[in-house]
């Protein structure tokens, strides 16, 4: 689960790690509000939205940017009265962008100097890594690319927990002294408390800054969740923003469907994760494009089948539906009583094929034959994906 | 033989009581494997009941060994309460813990592992779906299944099969029995990012088998597993090996139903992993539909017979 900069700050600033003064606002009266509790003189005004490249976005209305720094407070309601609504494209919401819901300002701070700094699984050693470079506020992946000398890690035991030797080395290794050393170790340690308290998948600072005044801030705030331990976070569940996501996955996420929508037109029903990537796989093998990703899990019920079938032709782009099913353990006869009665339900118009293998599929595909629908059997894999491209096509 | 496990490997059931626990345990009694003991907490002293089976219900993992001589735990305990149940494993000393549930926090796993160091003990998942030494029956029957598989599509053989995936590893097996080739071990070593045993333990298990001829290896984007297991095998692996790899028509940065399918960087692509898996000498199977005819060409092209 992601949370926005915002929160992610906030949430910052209860583990003690330094960020600089900021509000958020939903409307332009909030943000007059908001921009009243923040000292007069630059201030920077900052897009929310889950995906990042925000600062070389560009709104569909032509207005460019999604982090703008502004001389006055004033400046900084005109800028957000632009965002606000707006929908911002980057390099990662794709071409449909995302709308800005909220927008946050914070005072614009002094820069001395740039870092970066992020801890997360290494799933090697299945250890946390703190990762640190002298080289913050531009893409890490290029640094680690181009200069790997300059990313710097640090593995930390879970049985004992990040060890101050290990601050130390990354504060030398940051090249930091005096006040700069004592205030980035302890944030160092702040930010890895939070980091393993609240179950976090990730917490990214691009960039960490050092200030003339010897502060060291975190100016950008990246943060996520394991979303297996969410049963235990119930503060963090309620920072979740619905906005952010694709309705067809809350949707499916109720019906226990894992779904994820891609742009191609040929929607896939799978059972199982990897056979369900695999699917989709072989769709582009044979020449088609993907619509979705969707697993129905081991032991999909009639009403999940029916279900996924409506997400799936919520999906305007879709032009035909391949149903891949290995039934293990689950009963392909079920399943297939599922699609005929999904099928008939939702009035299905488009071309579907059928794979259906395992547990008593000869049963399974005689109760598809018997029903009438104009669907199409595949027996392998291949044949039922090469089958949907050309009815697509 | 097999790995790990033989058609006569005494299993304990963790879990045995709650709805998904009993229900592959009454598969797996059905199926001749030797389910011994089931735990729960609080349970001891009650059987578990299925046909003429009556299996005795202890209150740990230790005295269900204890009494029954059981080496071996299918964990189907919820997620809140897993990370528990396999250092429970640990602590009694069994050889192996077969962690099937789905959903296990990654910090707990990171813990469990870091505890099971140098322990006895072998974690196989979670988030798997198990193990199965198909037996000499009809439909290899009188193997040991342990955990979710279905049993039937198996047959007693020389082939081993190690994957992340549970579906896709039905899908390899199926299609080898369908061409009359048989399994030693089918392993599922799950889809979290952190897990017990890896693609590389289990390749080097198969490796050392004198009765497994030839191996599947399935993986997904996400990590370096794959990577790491196929440079062994380029530098220690005589039997003929199939690959591949589940994702390439994934989105970079989206969880792809397990936990660990995700592409972190360019390294753990599925393109990425195909090219070390064809540098390593590894028969890439180009769709799923075509991992038994890998292999069938990977051992044709050593002169290694399969069946």
């Amino acid at each position: 689960m992601n949370i926005h900069e915002y929160q992610a700050k906030t949430l910052f600033e209860q583990y003690g790690v330094p960020v600089p003064k900021g509000t958020a606002a939903t409307t332009p009266g909030e943000c007059i509000a908001a921009l009243a509790q923040l000292p007069e003189g630059p201030t920077m005004v900052k897009a929310q939205i889950h995906a990042g490249g925000r600062g070389k976005g560009t709104f569909t209305d032509g207005f460019k940017g999604g982090v703008k720094y502004c001389k006055t407070k004033a400046e900084a309601l005109e800028i957000a009265g632009k965002m606000l609504g707006n929908t911002l494209v980057t390099l990662q919401t794709g071409p449909a962008g995302r709308k800005v819901q909220t927008v946050y300002f914070t005072g614009a701070s002094a820069i001395k100097k740039e870092y970066y700094l992020a801890i997360l699984l290494d799933r090697t050693t299945s250890h946390p890594v703190i990762v640190a470079s002298t080289e913050g506020g531009v893409e890490i992946e290029k640094v680690a690319h181009a200069t790997p000398e300059k990313i710097h890690k640090v593995f930390v035991d879970p049985a004992c927990g990040l060890a101050d030797f290990q601050v130390r080395e990354l504060i030398f290794k940051l090249g930091l002294t005096g006040a700069e050393a004592k205030n980035a170790a302890k944030l160092i340690r702040n930010l890895y408390t939070c980091y393993w308290d609240t179950d976090a998948a990730m917490v990214e600072i691009n960039p960490l800054i050092t200030t003339p005044a010897g502060e060291v801030l975190a100016l950008d705030a990246k943060v996520s969740f394991d979303d297996n331990a969410l049963f235990r976070h119930p503060e963090i569940v309620a920072l979740r923003d619905l906005n952010e996501e694709d309705p067809k996955e809350i949707e499916a996420s109720k019906h226990a469907l894992n779904y994820i929508a891609l742009d191609g037109n040929i929607a896939c029903l799978v059972n199982g994760a990897g056979l369900a990537m695999s699917t989709m796989d072989i769709i582009k093998h044979f020449g088609g494009t993907p619509a979705n990703f969707l697993d129905v899990g081991g032991g999909a019920t009639r009403e999940q089948v029916v279900a996924a079938f409506k997400i799936i032709l919520g999906d305007a782009n879709v032009k035909g539906i391949l149903v891949n099913i290995f039934g293990g353990i689950m009963d392909c006869n079920v399943i297939a009583q599922g699609i005929v009665e999904a099928v008939k339900e939702v009035g299905l118009k488009l071309p579907l094929v059928v794979r259906l293998e395992g547990n008593n599929a000869v049963a399974g595909k005689a109760t598809l034959a018997a029903s009438g629908l104009a669907l199409v059997s595949g027996d392998t894999m291949a044949d039922a994906a090469r089958k949907i491209v050309k009815l697509v096509a | 033989m097999s790995i790990l496990i033989t058609p006569t490997t005494k299993i304990l059931i963790q879990g045995i009581t709650g709805e998904f626990g009993a229900r592959h345990t009454r598969l797996s009694l059905d199926y001749g494997t030797q389910v011994v003991a089931g735990v729960t907490p609080g349970k001891g002293g009650q059987f578990f009941e299925h046909g003429a089976h009556k299996v005795p219900i202890y209150n740990s993992v230790a005295d269900a060994a204890k009494a029954t001589g059981a080496t071996v735990s299918a964990i189907f305990v919820p997620p809140p309460f897993a990370a528990d149940a396999i250092l429970e494993c640990a602590d009694a000393g069994l050889d192996l813990a077969v962690a099937i549930t789905e959903g296990i926090p990654i910090k707990d796993m990171v813990r469990v592992k870091r505890v099971m160091q140098g322990k006895k003990t072998r974690l196989v998942g979670p988030n798997c779906p198990g193990m199965v030494c198909p037996g000499p029956g009809k439909d290899s029957q009188g193997g040991c299944r342990i955990g979710i598989a279905p049993g039937y599509i198996n047959k007693q053989g020389h082939v081993g099969v190690v994957s992340r995936s549970g579906t896709l590893t039905y899908e390899a097996v199926f299609q080898l029995t369908s061409l009359g080739i048989g399994q030693s071990t089918t392993v599922g070593i799950g889809g979290d990012p952190v897990n017990g045993t890896s693609h590389l333990d289990v390749i080097k298990l198969f490796n050392a088998d004198p009765d497994t001829h030839g191996i599947i290896l399935i993986g997904e984007i996400g990590g370096n597993a794959e990577v790491e297991a196929a440079r062994w095998i380029k530098a220690n692996c005589k039997k003929p090996v199939a690959g591949f790899i589940a994702g390439a028509t994934a989105p970079a940065g989206r969880r792809m139903g397990h936990a660990g399918a995700i592409v972190g960087g360019t390294e753990d692509t599925a393109a990425a992993k195909i090219a070390v898996f064809k540098e390593c000498g590894i028969e890439v199977a180009i769709t799923p539909s075509d991992m038994a005819d890998a292999l069938l060409r990977a051992a044709k092209a050593r002169g290694v017979t399969l069946s």
